[in-house]
């Protein structure tokens, strides 16, 4: 394995320092490193950027097998990479549905062959996603994909005695369930945000759901993660949970840190998501409860469709928006700029937390000496313009086209080897 | 103002406009020729992806008569019912030179979609999509409640108009929201609480949930159509409550002032959220609206495109 001699770099604690990776590990940081390998070390200059643990995603649709022309592994693989990330987690409402060994394995090991981020499968809660009998749990735990984190994602777990014995059954091998928190009665045909034009998609759905799930998971002692948190009244909800020591985790996406429902007033689906695009008070309360821990991650929802599942009218067009590549701008532009997350902060919200949750071992370690070199450089006082047609993912469903963005990824490394130099993908060690 | 896709899309001089223009047309429909060759030449379509039957009929004879070449579509029957996308049909239309598509839609926000895309360059006209808008609708209510109320002349400053019943699902009931109080008209909404939208408080329109209270001070009542499925959706518990509540019938028919008037978009559910004996009395003004939609819509038409670069006599013109 090649040896990296990586300088100007700055710590997110604001402290420079040159690394030194070797065998895919970090060897030596210091100002000034004097160690053997320095002499036949391949140096790279980061300019300044800030070093951060590789970002790790919970929250990905990569629709391989079944939808490969809207995403693949392998592009959203590339996606991945040009993002900073150095894993990601892939939904299981593929075609067949994520459900078994069998597709969870497939998706694992592709990740693998396209070499250039740890792709983690997500198994199904329940068979087919159809919310009636757990699917396979433990046989998706103990395969060489080893899933820990289970969610029918897309759909809510909506029968309580089913998504408690979920939440039981996983304490076995120490998995999470990931709910998709929506209550299917109270949203029948829902389009957007209710407050809004032609509007039922109400906050209470949401929150009904995470409020029942935060005292199943009290009552039988397991932990639950929510899924795309979207309402300041989930924010209390959580809050409330984890103050009593309920062992719940939650996630907010990009989009929903700074997008309002006035976006749907256009009509325009690229703003169609599921959940909906909310209030101007929702948004800060989610950034609130970012800032304050209360919520843990940011993970993206990534979820690419299409040219033809977005050019239709509303309700004809399809859920969700990319995010890949954008995430991490996004983040500084919402929660960094506005003062309200230092760097260190970010680390902990895009990397160290979400690799905890999903109890992926090799992410989210402290950049030292010893730590597996899954690395991410981003470059803050760099701005650039998002162009749908630039992206890497296959598909170019992003609310962000034509926005300018702060902070730039300018180097991404994966296991000791860059994915991503100069902003630019690299083939990774192993063929795509 | 190129498309007419809200009710917010006019300014009070341009609603005006609209109202003075479609009382000159309506001389013209009163007249021996009902015809004005404006629009000779102009290809006018009448995209109609959901059943409608006054709409499309009263802007087809708005387009005769003022000569244009109309042509209707209905999904049904159509390539739209094998599953083509609104992008091709559009885009069809735009190969044929359509100068204005009339599009009533299902989906809310349709009208938009296709005037912000580049599907077609003609110009659009709302005809009601979703639970969004139907402009045209609020401009021959204003029309018709000016000429009863207001001699035909000015705005409609210092009248009361109620309308009653679904308002959460009226596409009717949210664009004369928008008009009736831009033109000074105070707008008060009847509805039991479940046919109220979320944030109703918010618009420019009082809220009552006592018919009764609301009929003595109103000038004109406007009754909206209870939909079949609404009763199976929890919205009210009976039909019959329905009525008992919020029903126009002959006993409320007694509270309205002597000159106030009666009004339905249509089409009307007699005996539910009104009697045969109120649709059918004196008061009633219900069939005049159709007569007036007409006169509103040749005046929107005008107003649109004459004025507007005819493309296709240009392009025929390079060609000769």
């Amino acid at each position: 394995m090649t040896k990296y001699l990586l300088e100007g770099a700055t710590l997110p604690d604001g402290a420079k320092c040159q690394i030194l990776i070797s065998g895919g590990v970090i060897v030596a940081m210091e100002e000034s490193i004097l160690h053997p390998d320095v002499s036949s070390a391949r140096r790279i200059d980061l300019g300044g950027a800030i070093a951060l643990p590789g970002l790790v995603d919970l929250h990905t649709h990569l629709r391989e097998p079944g939808r490969e022309d809207s995403e693949t592994v392998a592009s959203g693989s590339r996606s991945a990479a040009v993002g900073g990330f150095t894993a990601v987690s892939a939904m299981a409402n593929t075609f067949p549905v994520a459900d078994t060994a069998g597709v969870v394995e497939q998706v694992f090991r592709l990740g693998q062959a396209a070499g250039l981020c740890d792709v983690f499968p997500i198994g199904a809660v329940t068979q087919g996603l159809a919310g009636k009998a757990l699917a396979e749990l433990g046989a998706m735990a103990d395969s060489e994909a080893r899933v820990r984190i289970f969610s029918d994602d897309g759909n809510c777990v909506f029968d309580p005695m089913v998504m408690r014995r979920a939440l039981e059954y996983v304490k076995k091998f120490d998995g999470v369930i990931a709910q998709h928190a929506q209550d299917p009665s109270l949203t029948v045909d829902a389009q957007m945000n209710e407050g809004s034009v032609s509007s039922k998609w109400p906050s209470v759905a949401e929150e009904a759901i995470i409020a029942r799930d935060v005292l199943l998971a009290d009552h039988v002692g397991s932990r639950v993660h929510i899924c795309h948190l979207t309402t300041a009244g989930g924010v209390d909800i959580v809050r409330w949970a984890k103050a009593r020591g309920i062992q719940v985790t939650a996630e907010v996406t990009p989009h929903h840190l700074l997008l309002t429902d006035e976006c749907a007033n256009s009509f325009d689906p690229i703003y169609k998501v599921n959940p909906p695009l909310r209030a101007e008070s929702d948004v800060m309360a989610l950034r609130e409860g970012l800032a304050d821990g209360t919520i843990d991650i940011v993970a993206t929802d990534h979820a690419p469709h299409p040219a033809e599942s977005k050019e239709c009218e509303w309700s004809a067009a399809a859920f969700g928006m990319i995010g890949l590549e954008t995430a991490l701008s996004i983040v500084q532009l919402a929660m960094v700029d506005t003062g309200l997350l230092s760097w260190s902060q970010v680390a902990d919200r895009m990397s160290h937390a979400p690799a905890r949750i999903g109890r992926y071992a090799d992410h989210g370690q402290p950049i030292a000496i010893g730590s597996t070199a899954n690395l991410t450089f981003v470059n803050p006082s760099l701005a650039w313009r998002v162009d749908r047609d630039l992206v890497l993912s296959r598909s170019k469903n992003t609310p962000f086209h034509g926005m300018e963005l702060p902070g730039k990824v300018i180097a991404t490394f994966f296991r000791g080897e860059p994915t991503v130099l100069d902003s630019i993908l690299v083939r990774g060690p192993r063929a795509i | 103002m190129r498309h007419l896709l809200s009710a917010s899309d006019l300014s009070y001089t341009e609603a005006l406009s609209i109202l003075d223009t479609a009382a000159q047309m309506a001389r013209v429909s009163d007249g021996p020729i009902k015809k004005l060759p404006t629009l000779r030449g102009r290809t006018i379509v009448n995209l109609f992806f959901e059943d409608s039957t006054r709409t499309r009929i009263s802007f087809e004879a708005a387009a005769k008569r003022l000569s244009a070449d109309v042509i209707n579509f209905s999904a049904k029957g159509s390539s739209v019912s094998k599953g083509e996308s609104l992008k091709d049909t559009a885009q069809t239309l735009q190969a044929m030179g359509a100068d204005a598509v009339i599009i009533r839609h299902s989906a809310s926000g349709a009208p938009q979609r296709l005037a912000d895309s580049e599907w077609t360059s003609g110009v659009v006209i709302n005809a009601g999509d979703g639970t969004h808008e139907h402009p045209t609708q609020a401009l021959l209510d204003a029309f018709t409640i000016r000429k009863h109320l207001k001699v035909g002349v000015g705005d409609l400053s210092g009248l009361t108009i109620a309308i009653v019943g679904d308002i959460l699902h009226s596409r009717v009931a949210r664009s004369n929201v928008i008009l009736l109080s831009l033109l000074g008209a105070q707008v008060i909404l009847v509805a039991p609480p479940t046919l109220l939208p979320l944030g109703v408080e918010n618009w420019s329109a009082q809220i009552s949930y006592d018919l009764d209270a609301v009929l003595p001070h109103v000038d004109a009542v406007m009754m909206l159509r209870v939909q079949q499925e609404r009763m199976n959706d929890f919205f009210f518990p009976t039909a019959r409550e329905y009525s008992h509540y919020f029903g126009l019938n002959s006993d409320r028919l007694a509270l309205l002032k002597k000159s106030a008037i009666i009004m339905h978009p249509g089409p009307m559910n007699r005996g539910l959220e009104i009697t045969a004996a109120c649709a059918d009395s004196a008061r009633s003004v219900i069939v005049e609206q159709v007569a007036n939609g007409v006169s509103v819509q040749m005046a929107v038409l005008y107003l649109l495109l004459a004025g507007a670069p005819n493309e296709n006599v240009e392009s025929g013109e390079v060609l000769s």
